[in-house]
């Protein structure tokens, strides 16, 4: 029904910390988190893509379905007050068992190219040794 | 059969994405990303109708299959759709930037 909406609150969350933590990198000189090779605010950039890109296409399979129309109240299910308990405890299940799921496979994916990184890292040290 | 054609859209773009890799002039990693958050939020989607009882994805049906496989498709246009967008406004060739710059010069 609405789903769709609790990643997209995640999303704008995330779009804002991201635009912050950008500045404070780009202000303190850092580019790159002190442990591994990707910046955090690379990192909130994929979880970003991930959750506004989500959004924007069950937007649309809801659009299709018509329980989104494009003028007020946007949600059909807000026309009938029998069915606003069943939209919100869809988005309270479903909508943050999304949100959920999608940050945790950012976190893993995270976690890959963190180490991905750190291990990159000496080997482009010891290329950059042999080759002087 | 939408789940299924988005994650399809999200794996072809993966490997044209890691197939150019690291260079990513054209944002397809950004591309890549909008089909594979959509597929894991229709995973959840699908696993919450198993639990309700109905199946992960609609097979019975021909009908609720032609129409969520025309919804798959639209999805799809419109992931591209704004990839495009975002391309054009990014112009990482600067071939817009460069014709207007024409035209400004043609007119004085």
């Amino acid at each position: 029904m609405a789903c769709f909406i609790v990643p997209a609150a995640e999303a704008i969350i995330v779009s804002v910390a991201k635009r912050r933590i950008r500045q404070k990198e780009l202000a303190g000189g850092a580019d790159q988190d002190a442990g591994s090779g990707v910046s955090l605010s690379r990192k909130l950039g994929w979880l970003n893509s991930l959750l506004w890109g989500g959004c924007l296409l069950l937007a649309v399979e809801h659009v299709w379905h018509g329980e989104v129309v494009l003028w007020p109240p946007f949600l059909t299910a807000m026309k009938t007050p029998e069915e606003i308990p069943v939209m919100l405890g869809e988005m309270a299940t479903v909508g943050v068992s999304m949100a959920v799921f999608v940050t945790l496979v950012w976190g893993v994916v995270c976690l890959i190219a963190d180490h991905k990184s750190r291990k990159a890292i000496p080997t482009s040290n010891i290329s950059i040794t042999e080759g002087a | 059969m939408c789940l299924l054609l988005t994650a399809l859209a999200a794996v072809v773009t993966t490997i044209v994405w890691y197939v150019h890799a690291p260079v990513d002039k054209y944002k397809v990693s950004m591309l890549c990303m909008i089909y594979w958050g959509a597929t894991l939020m229709w995973c959840v989607d699908g696993i919450a109708c198993l639990i309700e009882g109905e199946p992960f994805i609609e097979t019975q049906k021909a009908a609720a299959v032609a129409d969520d496989a025309l919804l798959g498709f639209t999805v799809i246009v419109c992931g591209m759709l704004v990839w495009t967008i975002a391309l054009l406004i990014k112009d990482p060739k600067n071939v817009l930037g460069r014709m207007f710059t024409k035209v400004q010069s043609q007119t004085r």
